[in-house]
């Protein structure tokens, strides 16, 4: 009897130790950052262009490159998204064909990101030669979260009662017209959700804009959508490997990377502090 | 026009909206493929995936990709034998342990610790771990196999925990409760019965996890080293695939052999990633966790 409970004790503290360690090295990590990026934090780093061959000044086109490409993939993935998962949601019947289409979704959930680097290098950049751009890297970006935008909207939809269409359609009103004017507007809140994550997916990614959109350094600022950009994870990701003076920069890696960090995360956390404010908001 | 066909093209616009992923899906294949077949005209496809030498840049060049595939599969599978553990443990902690006021406050961390994005990890690995690691155990470098498993499973882990713990929470209270009516100790319930009854998506959530660790670019490309060699011990550099991929991109000349030797690696990378997706997809299928229905 005493072995039993003996066996238990020592599970659950295997069980905590497992849970510890997950705050101790990702805790750990974020704090390791915070602090040696803080001190590179400033109104100046966040709002001036980088100096003196990027080892002075601050990052604001690496800011405003990034929430271009995430607006352009939001602007991509949006309507494609919502619209797949309307059809998948409210018209399609248990077939081969949705079996197909669902197959095909997880799959290109499942795609590298840098295989969508490649194939937005092969197809935007080159072959449609849109060249290395904000639309290329846009277009790469949206067909990346789109899966993300697909699974959302679609557990949204899902999540409307059945009750509501019977009920619409029962006044005679038409199945378009009862998916346009009741189910969507109760699924927003859940679409709205999945949009902000996919945002924030966006705004992380790095190896998809490698090839298609990113540059390591623009003497001006984008002015059309054929433009190169510079991109946050880019940019920490070319000043910790590349040049001959990445120790001099160390500081502008830790501001970047803390910038980075606090926008995907709070991007992140705006979307689930949004979902759990509307579920319990939510009358049925 | 009347109504039904209205309602009718509107479907077919749906229908259309609705296929892009697939359509997407298909040209991801044709223009990797596309590209890559030339490479195929220099190197037969056993010299390519079974080559043991990857110098593409020398004269005459060689593109055997075997080391890359060994180097993809030894971080993968290391940063799989850690993330595993920590993560169904920390899983089981929130979704049977943790009281309802902390299980508040975990879920959404894993879920935000999921997000975090994939340069950052591997600049920690660069400039912390890397240095630590050479000190430590007195190497030539930092960046080395040891250093790309910790940081690709300090990626999976959050990943692996969030859908095994959705898992476990699917498991039917009637079961606790009938083993509890048992004499069953909470231990023997968790182990006995609710992880087996939660084990098809803990191993949806697993592949899924190494599915993302062996497509995962930036933290390998920055940490993992770079040596296209065997490895002979885990502190040994490794390439693996999205590495070289990222890495050689940008500096060959676009239509060069490299360039489609680039291509092919990419269509074995999709592949890799691929069966694993299905492997998974097939066993959520499958072994359907459907309330109190099935065990």
């Amino acid at each position: 009897m005493k072995w039993r409970y003996f066996k238990q004790h020592l599970f659950f503290w295997i069980v905590k130790a497992s849970i510890a360690l997950i705050a101790l090295s990702l805790g750990g990590l974020l704090v390791y950052i915070f602090v040696h990026g803080f001190s590179a934090l400033s109104w100046d780093f966040l709002t001036e262009p980088p100096r003196d061959a990027m080892t002075k000044g601050g990052i604001m086109p690496a800011i405003l490159g990034t929430f271009y490409l995430m607006t352009g993939a939001i602007i991509v993935a949006l309507p494609l998204g919502v619209m797949s998962a309307v059809y998948l949601s409210e018209y399609s019947k248990q077939n081969r064909i949705l079996r197909t289409i669902r197959i095909g979704i997880n799959c290109l959930a499942g795609v590298p990101s840098v295989v969508f680097g490649l194939f937005g290098l092969g197809l935007f950049v080159v072959y449609l030669k849109f060249g290395s751009s904000i639309l290329s890297g846009s277009l790469t970006l949206g067909i990346l979260i789109l899966p993300t935008i697909i699974g959302a909207s679609e557990e949204a939809l899902k999540s409307v009662p059945q009750t509501f269409r019977e009920a619409s359609l029962a006044l005679g009103v038409s199945k378009w017209q009862t998916i346009y004017r009741i189910v969507l507007p109760n699924a927003l809140p859940g679409i709205l959700t999945g949009s902000i994550l996919g945002l924030g997916r966006a705004a992380g990614e790095t190896a998809p804009i490698m090839f298609t959109a990113a540059a390591f350094f623009t003497a001006k600022l984008p002015t059309s959508i054929f433009d190169e950009v510079m991109a946050l994870p880019y940019h920490i990701y070319v000043l910790a490997t590349a040049g001959t003076r990445i120790e001099e920069t160390r500081p502008i890696q830790y501001g970047t990377a803390l910038v980075l960090i606090a926008l995907v995360l709070g991007i992140d956390l705006i979307a689930i502090l949004f979902r759990s404010y509307m579920r319990r908001r939510k009358s049925w | 026009m009347t109504r039904t066909t209205k309602e009718k093209i509107i479907k077919a616009v749906f229908f259309v909206i609705a296929a892009t992923s697939v359509i997407i899906l298909g040209m991801i294949v044709i223009s990797l493929f596309r590209e890559a077949v030339p490479i195929f005209r220099v190197a037969s496809i056993k010299d390519f995936i079974f080559g043991n030498e990857w110098y593409p840049t020398y004269d005459p060049p060689s593109f055997g990709i075997w080391p890359l595939i060994v180097g993809s599969l030894i971080v993968t599978l290391c940063s799989t034998v850690i993330a595993v553990p920590i993560g169904v443990l920390s899983a089981i902690y929130i979704s049977e342990l943790a009281n309802p006021f902390l299980k508040e406050i975990l879920k959404p961390i894993i879920e935000l610790l999921a997000g975090l994005p994939s340069v950052v990890l591997g600049f920690f690995g660069m400039v912390v771990l890397a240095p630590w690691l050479q000190e430590t155990f007195d190497l030539p470098t930092g960046l080395n196999i040891v250093n790309a498993s910790l940081m690709l499973s300090l990626m999976a882990i959050p990943t692996i925990s969030s859908i095994s713990e959705d898992a476990l929470y699917a498991v039917p209270q009637e079961f606790k409760e009938a083993s509890y009516a048992l004499g069953a100790t909470k231990y023997e319930t968790i182990v006995r019965v609710i992880v087996p009854a939660a084990l098809s998506g803990i191993s949806t959530a697993v592949i899924l996890g190494m599915a993302r660790a062996i497509g995962e670019t930036m933290v390998v490309l920055m940490v993992a080293g770079g040596a296209a060699a065997i490895p002979d011990s885990l502190f040994d550099s490794v390439r693996p695939m999205p590495a070289s991929i990222a890495a050689e991109m940008g500096e060959t000349p676009f239509g060069s052999n490299h360039y489609h030797a680039l291509f092919g690696i990419a269509v074995v990378l999709f592949f890799l990633t691929l069966a694993f997706n299905l492997v998974a997809d097939y066993i959520a299928n499958k072994y359907k966790q459907t309330g109190s229905a099935t065990l």
